[in-house]
């Protein structure tokens, strides 16, 4: 248990040291630093894509940290960064995409999906569930009764043998 | 009801099927598209990498151009770069923009290998470069005439992205 929690805290302490070269973006107080190291794990590395700003070292990625840095100092709100990123690169820089007519599967997908499989689940459960619960005819009946006695006399042989 | 679950795996199979037709069918999912198409090129104010002297997005007007970005340490570009030199042999106009680069060993480069460009706009830290969504060299604009983007190229330039381009290069006025 012990081992498993030190793993645990192991693997999702990198996550708190996102951003690398944070010695290198000082901030007058711990509220802009943290908005910065927010703003840097929202956008998405253009180069490396499956990356944010704060953990790719891409020269873009350091590049445009360094935008971020700059914009902030400038009195830039957050959405005004992150507005001049998307005006340049395009939506695909935001983690965080925008609802609108062509990201309405990227929003929506995984819920749709999930709709349609427990429908799916439901349709196998009952359609299961109505095959077993049918009683029996009189004929299948006749046939349990058979069955069993044969399979009582066998085991009564085996025991006198 | 029973029968029809049959039919499941082969729903699903088709799905997939159509799902990696388009993924895998993409001649390059690393191309992003860019939000810069039929917008001005932004403004700029630079120095010139041959002349030294200062040019601006108005240096661009007046014909349709290519603008392609490159540097010295990207290797694609140096691949490319034969194929700009015929470009420009044909009439074509091409502005360069030397990105992150040194201007020294730039000048070196267009020495040894030719100079396709009209003039080249140095932008040795990159802010012409973020201006234009650049996220790797080289990559081409297509500007027309009054210096309003009309396509971009990722990648290197070679005679089969050329015979795409062409048509749309041409149609510019």
């Amino acid at each position: 248990m012990k081992t498993a929690f030190f793993v645990f805290s192991l693997v999702f302490s990198s996550l708190s040291l996102a951003v690398v070269e944070g010695h290198k973006y000082p901030f007058d107080n711990q509220q802009d630093t943290e908005r910065f190291n927010q703003l840097a794990e929202d956008l998405r590395c253009p180069k490396c894509q499956n990356q944010n700003l704060a953990d790719s070292n891409a020269p873009v990625a350091r590049d445009m940290r360094d935008k971020v840095y700059e914009l902030m100092q400038q009195g830039k709100t957050d959405d005004e960064v992150v507005g001049y990123m998307v005006d340049r690169y395009g939506d695909f820089v935001r983690y965080n995409p925008p609802m609108r007519a062509e990201t309405f599967l990227l929003w929506f997908g995984p819920a749709i999906l999930f709709v349609f499989g427990l429908i799916l689940l439901i349709g196998i459960r009952r359609s299961s569930k109505n095959t077993s619960n049918q009683p029996l005819t009189a004929e299948e009946k006749a046939k349990l009764e058979q069955l069993k006695n044969a399979a009582q006399r066998s085991s009564e042989k085996g025991q006198k043998s | 009801m029973n029968r029809a679950l049959l039919f499941i795996p082969l729903g699903i199979f088709i799905a997939m099927g159509v799902l990696f037709w388009v993924g895998l069918g993409k001649e390059n999912k690393d191309v992003l598209p860019s939000p810069l198409i039929d917008q001005p090129f932004p403004e700029f104010a630079a120095k010139a990498l041959e002349s030294g002297t200062g040019v601006s997005a108005e240096s661009l007007l007046g014909q349709p151009m290519l603008v392609n970005i490159w540097a010295t340490w990207c290797p694609t570009c140096k691949a490319e770069h034969e194929f700009l030199n015929t470009l420009a042999a044909d009439g074509i106009r091409i502005i360069g923009i030397n990105y992150k680069d040194d201007d020294f060993k730039a000048r070196q480069w267009l020495t040894a290998y030719g100079n396709p460009y009209e003039f080249n706009v140095s932008d040795p830290d990159g802010k012409l470069g973020l201006d234009l969504g650049v996220y790797g060299a080289p990559e081409t604009f297509l500007v027309d005439s009054q210096g309003i983007i009309r396509a971009k190229h990722v990648g290197d330039l070679n005679p089969r992205v050329w015979k795409k381009l062409k048509p749309r290069f041409e149609a510019m006025q």
